[in-house]
């Protein structure tokens, strides 16, 4: 009996300390939420994809990663992220693509204490009044892209656009962000819905409006059927768009539709630096396949968290805010700096679809913004 | 609006009905024969479309594709009805709900494991890319109205087979009186499976024929589901002459209400708010349109109490 309850006190002893062995030492818990299973999951997996390359060429043993799925709906992002937060208890959480997604699950996050690093959505409602001290943004505001695109136009000499995007956060931020830069008249603006298949009744608004260039905002496969489909239409007018529409994920799937468009990225894989080049050619040996602008953002997210945790304890939130904030890791995109409401500051680019062998990709043909501050940062005040 | 617009806007609104209806067809079949909710009706229409895109990516031909298509899903919905959904038939609705609603989920992450998350490459034939030029001089692309021949042609075949054979005469017999029929003789388990493959190749044909201008990607299935149900409530469940009417009035609801209802407000609002209320509108049309049939017909349109 006594020898028994010896071997349960041994063993119970052991569990212990095997518990504190894990307690974090050196080691920062991140939870990741992205889309993995449905339309669009193509978006989270570039994500989880470079992120996790980065975590594996900094050594397994910094970052211990919980990974899950939200199948883009924002009431299953809401339950991970309590599960993450109350049972998993992690230091920092990652992952969202969606920006309705975002705003179910950002808001909540920061004010339990979480640091919440944005790999991809990046809502204006987040940027100014809603801003908040451990939220950081690593790819872009929402607008941005779209701002690029704009001042594309603008170059191109358009001055007569039709524009498009489905009706939810992102595409609301994507018709502003391309309007506040171009400066011509608008043929026409349009709300799609989201998901939404079928363009034939939009092309054909567009073809009757006028018009003398496009833009639209539809990523994923919404971005595939309109490409198509305004390709078959006989609709000629010059197309521009963000890097969305055009990713390495689904450029092969719209094929011979999209050579020759234009779009605005902040990354594109022939941007001219070691960090790019060392960041391509492991992203192709590790998974066999061109990165998209989604790998690179979850790859720089990961390497802002490890540069982060070379300079502070995530547990002493001040100092891990601050070493965030400084943003000192060799970032895929060149210079990259933290704006006053911890968005980026950096370059947009714009790139043109071609076809290298048999395998649709972009090359930057010229740049379009130069160190750009999005336009709410002033309204953040912590 | 001018009237070109308007006239390619109804063209749009046909094919998109044309579409609908292949797709409710089944449905309506399913439910009308075997009084089976199949919720899984959306997977066949992407196995369909996976299957034409494999095809077509191997050997190049679009019409191989096509019947690819028809093959897979066909098969798919044979094995399927052997397999669980025979095990259905004396369940409530709910349980079949339930069990298709699986086969849903295995069936999305089956493809996915099988061909990845990405979106397949299904493109139109080089000889009907581009637009042709119609009578008055509206330019409509020409794969949009190979859709539309191909949908009112399957419907007439459809009525023939109905109307006219003797599988129509036993399908209508099992829709009237399940028991009746088996007491007379008719194998009614081999009926069942021919219906479910049927019902499952016309939706594997439609996910072929839209694959091929919108994107072929797992989940591509249920937003067009969701439509198809509403189609067959609005044409009375179990009508094949329902779902055909049913199909175009929701496909000319919704493509004209999204183009005009913004357009109205217009008149009387700023742009930016009538662009909001009027695509708010316009994506409520086709359940306001089902609610008023429901109002004045509660069977729908051709359905039988």
């Amino acid at each position: 009996m006594q020898f028994k309850s010896l071997i349960l006190a041994a063993g119970l002893t052991a569990l212990a300390s095997a518990g504190f062995a894990d307690g974090h030492a050196g080691k920062v818990k991140v939870g990741m939420i992205t889309t993995l299973s449905g339309g669009g999951a193509g978006l989270g997996i570039d994500v989880r994809d470079g992120f996790m390359l980065a975590a594996k060429m900094a050594g397994n043993d910094k970052l211990e990663v919980v990974i899950e799925d939200d199948q883009r709906k924002p009431e299953i992002a809401v339950q991970l992220a309590d599960k993450m937060i109350q049972s998993e208890k992690v230091d920092i959480m990652t992952g969202i693509i969606w920006s309705n997604l975002a705003m179910a699950v950002v808001p909540a996050a920061t004010a339990q204490g979480k640091f919440y690093i944005s790999p991809n959505a990046g809502p204006s409602a987040l940027a100014g009044k809603g801003c908040h001290p451990l939220y950081f943004n690593v790819a872009w505001q929402n607008d941005n892209l779209h701002e690029a695109a704009g001042a594309y136009a603008n170059d191109a000499g358009y001055t007569n656009s039709f524009i498009l995007a489905p009706n939810y956060p992102a595409g609301q931020d994507a018709l502003t962000g391309y309007k506040r830069m171009y400066g011509g008249e608008l043929a026409g603006e349009i709300y799609t819905k989201l998901g939404q298949t079928d363009y034939a009744a939009e092309i054909a608004q567009i073809r009757a409006s006028g018009a003398d260039s496009v833009f639209f905002f539809l990523p994923g496969g919404m971005g595939i059927s309109f490409l198509k489909q305004y390709a078959g239409s006989g609709v000629d007018l010059p197309v521009v768009g963000p890097a969305f529409s055009f990713d390495q994920g689904i450029l092969q799937a719209v094929g011979n539709a999209a050579l020759g468009v234009k779009n605005t990225s902040q990354w594109n894989k022939d941007l001219d630096s070691p960090a790019n080049a060392a960041f391509v050619d492991a992203f192709q040996a590790e998974y066999g396949r061109l990165p998209s602008l989604y790998a690179s953002q979850g790859y720089d997210a990961a390497n802002l968290i490890l540069s982060a945790m070379d300079k502070a304890d995530v547990k002493d939130a001040d100092a891990f805010r601050a070493a965030l904030a400084a943003a000192e890791f060799d970032s895929v995109r060149g210079d990259f700096t933290f704006g006053t409401n911890q968005h980026p500051v950096q370059d947009y680019y714009v790139r043109e679809v071609i076809k290298e062998g048999d395998v649709f990709t972009n090359k930057i043909i010229s740049a379009s913004l130069t160190d750009h501050v999005d336009a709410y940062a002033a309204e953040c005040s912590y | 609006m001018s009237t070109l617009l308007l006239i390619e806007q109804v063209l749009n609104g046909l094919q998109f009905g044309v579409m609908l209806f292949l797709m409710a067809a089944g449905l309506t079949l399913i439910f009308g024969v075997m009084g089976l909710i199949n919720l899984a009706h959306g997977s066949l229409y992407m196995v369909g479309a996976f299957a034409a895109a494999a095809v077509a990516g191997a050997t190049g031909s679009f019409v191989l594709a096509l019947i690819a298509s028809l093959i897979a899903a066909a098969a798919a919905g044979a094995i399927i009805e052997l397999v669980v959904i025979r095990r259905l038939y004396d369940r409530d609705h709910l349980d079949q709900v339930l069990a298709t609603f699986a086969l849903i989920l295995i069936f999305s992450e089956g493809t996915r494991w099988v061909f990845g998350s990405f979106p397949l490459f299904l493109d139109i034939p080089d000889l009907l890319a581009g637009p042709v030029t119609l009578p008055g001089g509206i330019q409509y692309p020409a794969y949009r109205l190979l859709i539309i021949a191909i949908g009112l042609l399957v419907a007439f075949g459809l009525f023939q087979l109905i109307a006219r054979t003797r599988i129509g005469i036993q399908i209508r017999a099992g829709e009237s009186d399940r028991e009746m029929i088996a007491a007379l003789g008719v194998d009614i388990s081999k009926l069942y499976t021919l219906v479910f493959a049927l019902g499952a190749a016309l939706a594997g044909l439609a996910g072929a024929l839209v694959g091929a201008i919108q994107s072929v990607q797992v989940g591509m299935g249920e937003p067009v589901l969701i439509l198809a149900f509403v189609v067959i409530v609005i044409g009375g469940i179990g009508s094949i002459k329902g779902a055909l009417v049913g199909a175009l009035l929701v496909g000319l609801t919704d493509t004209l209400g999204g183009v005009l209802l913004p357009g109205f407000f217009g008149t009387f609002m700023e742009p930016s708010a009538a662009t909001a209320v009027g695509s708010s509108l316009a994506s409520m049309s086709i359940y306001i349109l089902m609610a008023g049939v429901l109002l004045f017909k509660p069977t729908g349109l051709y359905g039988s109490a």
